[in-house]
């Protein structure tokens, strides 16, 4: 059967080439590579491409940088990985946000791992918490909102995309604290990522998101939704200007979302340098500016040394916070 | 008031945009056809390439999206050829598609999946084209409690498939669903069964899983097969290759209401091509089964799931363009695609982007007919992929589902799992149970909990919040039907033709 030939021949050429395909990826004189803590497409991976296409783009490096996802354990996975494995790889950055910090100061990384265990290299953009209602919403403002909570803290159904413990229920934890209401106390529903949360606003099936800003801009232009509140340290600009911050409505509540990047504990200070700088030169470049706005992220520069104080500050400061949200003891 | 669809087929139609559309299509078929790279992993790996070359906005979404809607039409062919479903929309596939192909009508088994994939996708591209700002309205509409209904539902249409052996269907869909209970919870936050190993925090993964039940066990069979030199449970020789006809429109109806069933649900935020399918498959069992041949190559059991699979992944485009919500895993993907193109998809994109909304529905269509002539004679072609060996082509494909599998989670855990899930799943075999509902309990079963537990935190604990709205009283009823009405169908036969149970 002549066809049958030709096909098992084509199938053998098949095989043999994906498994050519997959050993080329191995085999390869290590390219600089970014881990996406996360299955692709997520945060993770977006944050890996912002490196990857930006540090491209300004010819930073060499080689196209490879991107790797390393599912699991949001993020311990990876990070067991680079403290255990690839300790000492030069080529290896790995993806990370404030909710990485966050669960190392919960210990959801594992007791054993410290913000020290890694190096902490930089981050390139940074995005705020909102406080989101929908434009019906009977509050005009962060203060009403919260004067609604403190008379009945179960009264205002909450929801965001993360489990009790993550950085959406914290800015809500953070918002009930500044009001003095007990956290525990609050209607909190977790969904399934921020998309399912604004459809859950949207829908009328929660009445407030505690959302990040960039990623609201599109329904924040149709008006379908207000932002009471942005979670930073002052008013941002753009299409932004008219929203007050949590602070000057007398809250004192902050929640920046960085996006950064961390390398192995043993990599030499030479190697660390490098990179710290190649992202620093990258972060002035003005066409990663544009990367970065259409990212939907804001400034934030904090490369090396300065960045791993950061971090650490910031694990601290959590492990404070989660107590005083009765999250942990 | 389709300006946008006239712009958007002007863009789609030059060359460029129909080059992509069909390499879309091609490579969208193929990524689909092998198991363990779907429609999201498909599209991962490429929207970096597509950003790199600098295509334009539009261009790089039309070839993305032909990946999408063309892996919903490659997840068949393993699931009919091999019983090993290509995608997490094929498993419901591999219950009358791989039958068929035992039975020597792998051909036009193919045949028919890819024009019932064509009708289901075209209903629901002209249901996007003309009602997608009204679904959109309705898709918020449906909450948590409508959500768990809406499993309520699909696990009370499931009863449907308990055919010959109710209490192992029972068994297989409640151990799925204490499968997919591994993992962080998704309410508290605590970590369930997960061992303190991180690699388990995520839960069990989709292809993971699919894998390991479906390919695994079926080499261990072959494998114990060979020790005892039993005759291998030998494919009948390949028949015609075309699908006729009078195949097509037996299935005519079955198609249409599963098309409709697809779209629906794909509209719906959060459910996808697996609910979808299996719903249409539970629903079109109930309706059209009238021999009890659902499930040993009925072609109206194999075009039902098809045409729904591919209706649910144009629906999933319906709120991604009009509220900036992903409807299902991969238009979340297409979203950060977007994104990367300073485009925010939402509410204001059919005014602010006419040309890249028009030109995705546009290519939609086009793509889609490119699929069905891409498909048909290709039917013909993997047909005889059976005439291989099938000792030679089941590890074929369980080696490159490995290296799929283990570049997406970097780490040898997820092979182990797939390999302890195989041995699982091939005693589960030996013991007469089927894998489907066990696939079923484990996609239902974390949907179902999550929404209940959403829909109890709303309400601060009260379950009334499940039977509040018209829309989930409806399922409610709908659910009790479909177990009560064969139930008392059975008897009513029985009492009043006594001739129809001789027969």
């Amino acid at each position: 059967m002549p066809n049958s030939r030709f096909l098992s021949r084509w199938l053998v050429a098949a095989v043999t080439g994906g498994a050519l395909l997959a050993g080329a990826v191995q085999a390869q004189a290590k390219p600089p590579e970014c881990i996406a803590p996360a299955k692709p497409g997520g945060g993770y991976d977006l944050t890996c491409r912002l490196a990857a296409n930006g540090l491209q783009d300004a010819k930073l490096i060499d080689e196209p940088m490879m991107v790797s996802y390393m599912p699991g354990g949001i993020g311990a996975v990876a990070y067991n990985h680079v403290t255990g494995v690839r300790d000492d790889d030069p080529n290896l950055i790995v993806a990370a946000s404030t909710g990485a910090a966050l669960n190392l100061a919960l210990g959801k990384f594992g007791l054993k791992h410290k913000v020290d265990d890694v190096r902490w290299l930089g981050a390139l953009g940074v995005d705020y918490g909102a406080i989101v209602v929908r434009k019906d919403a009977p509050w005009n403002n962060l203060d009403e909102l919260m004067k609604a909570l403190k008379q009945d803290p179960s009264g205002v159904v909450i929801g965001a995309g993360g489990t009790v413990g993550s950085q959406d229920w914290m800015k809500a934890a953070l918002m009930a604290k500044a009001a003095d209401v007990d956290p525990r106390k609050l209607r909190y529903v977790s969904f399934e990522g921020g998309g399912e949360s604004l459809a859950a606003l949207l829908g009328e099936h929660i009445q407030v998101f505690t959302g990040d800003l960039a990623e609201l801009k599109p329904q924040l232009d149709s008006g379908e939704i207000r932002i009471l509140a942005a979670l930073s340290e002052e008013r941002m600009g753009g299409p932004y200007a008219d929203i007050p911050t949590a602070k000057e409505q007398g809250y004192d509540v902050e929640w920046p979302i960085w996006r950064g990047y961390y390398m192995g504990p043993n990599v030499s200070d030479e190697a660390y340098q490098q990179w710290a700088d190649r992202l620093r030169e990258l972060n002035d470049t003005e066409s990663f500016k544009e990367l970065r706005e259409g990212r939907g992220l804001f400034p934030m520069s904090k490369f090396g040394d300065d960045f791993h104080q950061y971090v650490k500050q910031q694990v601290a400061d959590f492990q404070q916070l989660s107590k005083e949200v009765g999250l942990t003891r | 008031m389709f300006d946008f669809l006239i712009q958007g087929f002007g863009v789609a139609l030059t060359p460029l945009n129909l080059g992509l559309a069909f390499l879309g299509a091609l490579l969208g078929t193929l990524f689909g056809a092998l198991p363990g790279i779907g429609p999201i992993n498909g599209i991962a790996i490429l929207m970096p390439l597509a950003y790199t070359l600098g295509l334009p906005a539009e261009s790089a979404l039309i070839l993305l999206a032909g990946i999408y809607t063309g892996s919903e039409y490659g997840g068949r062919m393993s699931s009919i050829l091999l019983n090993v479903p290509g995608d997490a929309g094929a498993v419901m596939t591999t219950l009358d598609g791989h039958p068929l192909a035992k039975k020597g009508l792998a051909g036009p088994a193919l045949g028919l999946s890819a024009v019932s994939s064509f009708i289901g996708a075209t209903v629901a591209i002209i249901g996007l084209t003309l009602f997608a700002p009204l679904l959109a309205i309705v898709a918020v509409k449906f909450g948590p409690a409508e959500f768990f209904a809406l499993m309520i539902f699909a696990f009370a249409s499931m009863s449907a498939m308990m055919g010959k052996d109710p209490v192992k269907t029972l068994i297989g869909a409640v151990l799925g669903v204490l499968i997919s209970t591994v993992g962080v919870d998704s309410g508290t936050g605590v970590l369930r069964f997960t061992f303190d190993m991180p690699e388990l925090y995520d839960g069990i993964d989709f292809v993971v899983m699919i894998i390991g039940l479906f390919a695994v066990s079926e080499i261990l069979l072959m494998l114990e097969h060979a020790f005892r030199h039993d005759q291998e449970g030998e494919m009948a020789p390949i028949g015609r290759v075309m699908v006729k006809m009078s195949e097509v429109l037996y299935c005519k109806w079955a198609i249409l209401r599963s098309s409709v069933i697809g779209f629906v649900i794909g509209v719906l935020p959060g459910t996808g091509a697996s609910v979808a399918s299996a719903v249409a498959y539970t629903t079109e069992k109930r309706i059209s089964d009238h021999d009890n041949s659902f499930g040993t190559g009925n072609m109206r059991g194999l075009a039902a799931p098809e045409a729904a699979n591919n209706a649910s992944a144009a629906g999933s485009f319906v709120p991604m363009l009009t509220l900036g919500i992903p409807g299902s895993g991969t238009t979340a993907i297409l979203l950060g695609a977007l994104m990367l193109y300073n485009i925010n998809p939402g509410p204001m994109m059919f005014r602010e982007q006419p040309v890249v909304v028009g030109g995705l529905i546009a290519s939609l269509y086009i793509g889609n007919v490119m699929l069905l002539l891409l498909n048909l004679p290709l039917a013909g072609v993997f047909a005889r992929v059976l005439q291989v060996p099938r000792w030679l082509l089941v590890p074929s494909v369980a080696i490159l589902a490995f290296v799929g599998v283990y570049q997406l989670h970097s780490d040898l855990m997820a092979i182990y799992l797939m390999l302890i899930i195989g041995v699982f799943g091939y005693l589960l075999r030996k013991f007469g149970f089927s894998l489907a509902p066990v696939v079923l309990g484990f996609v239902l079963g974390g949907l179902m909990e999550e929404n209940l537990r959403r829909a109890l935190s709303i309400s601060g604990g009260d379950v009334g919040i499940l039977f509040q709205s018209g829309l989930s009283i409806g399922l409610w009823i709908a659910a009790a039907l479909v177990v009560l009405i064969p139930m008392f169908a059975g008897k009513l036969k029985a009492k009043f033709l006594p001739a129809a149970k001789a027969s």
